[in-house]
């Protein structure tokens, strides 16, 4: 039963990013080339999806919390650490250059092999190779002593 | 470069079924909806029993187009202008870039802003940025 509510949680998530226009990577682009607004190309729907992303989830989340627990979890599984170190600024620098590049993140990316392109399979299998690496090289034991390990929760 | 027209409504439409989305799995899971952190967790190393449930997140992502299809007998245009080189590249440094900073778009994006969590802004500010610096790059200074 759990596994069939993430299946249809995972399908709302995915109608809504093809609703939303981010699984087309030149809406995506489009958002992110700021440089096109003095020609009238800037699209600012994705502001839109932040926007309306952020305020169900910011209301949701405060309710869902005030449960005593989740309805198929024992407990709630919530990131814990505060600090700013070097990984949440180099990472998202190093996923914002491949973003830019293709226009794609994650969840779109995914939800893009559903519309049957050769591209989005090249993309995702390139993207869980880059994953593949970053847990690889975040869990090599000649590092792990120079670099903070990765809130396990954050996502 | 493909010109897009301004869907404010549609996109907050489609903004609130993905922060539905991300409230849902928090109340059913206890866990916070970041593709990333879950579609990495579908390889090894395995730290806990969950790949069943985040395999099932998955598989509803690729199948929301199936479904798109069969009920309103089409899909919206979808315009992959990358050729494959930028494609290997880009999804190379999105997959890497996204797990060594803990999150993506939706992790730090949709639920850590919601959480009002100040790496996620941190991570959310750097990576708008530097998508933003990247397209100024590939289309201005050519």
């Amino acid at each position: 039963m759990a596994i069939l509510v993430q299946f249809v949680i995972g399908l709302i998530f995915g109608i809504g990013l093809i609703v939303s226009g981010m699984a087309n990577p030149a809406k995506v682009l489009n958002f992110l080339d700021v440089g096109g607004i003095p020609a009238g190309t800037w699209d600012a729907s994705l502001a839109f999806v932040m926007g309306g992303a952020v305020a169900v989830t910011f209301i949701g989340f405060s309710r869902v919390l005030k449960l005593a627990r989740p309805f198929f979890a024992d407990r709630f599984y919530l990131p814990t650490r505060r600090d700013i170190d070097p990984r949440i600024v180099a990472g998202p620098a190093i996923f914002g250059i491949g973003w830019g590049l293709a226009g794609f993140c994650p969840g779109p990316a995914l939800t893009a092999l559903g519309f049957g392109s050769v591209s989005a399979v090249i993309f995702v299998a390139a993207m869980c190779a880059g994953m593949v690496l970053a847990r690889f090289v975040a869990h090599l034991p000649s590092l792990t002593r120079l670099v903070t390990p990765a809130d396990p929760l954050e996502t | 470069m493909v010109s897009t027209s301004f869907t404010p409504i549609a996109s907050l439409v489609g903004g609130a079924m993905i922060g539905l989305a991300a409230v849902l799995l928090m109340w059913a899971t206890g866990r916070i909806a970041g593709v990333s952190g879950i579609a990495a967790r579908l390889f090894p190393p395995y730290e806990d029993r969950e790949f069943a449930g985040r395999l099932a997140f998955v598989a509803g992502l690729v199948a929301a187009p199936v479904l798109v299809r069969l009920v309103t007998g089409s899909l919206p245009v979808q315009t992959i202008a990358a050729g494959p080189a930028v494609l290997i590249v880009g999804g190379l440094l999105t997959g890497f870039g996204s797990v060594w900073g803990s999150g993506c778009t939706s992790g730090h994006g949709v639920c850590g802003l919601s959480r009002l969590s100040v790496r996620s802004l941190v991570a959310t500010v750097t990576f708008m940025a530097a998508g933003m610096a990247t397209v100024f790059v590939m289309r201005h200074w050519s």
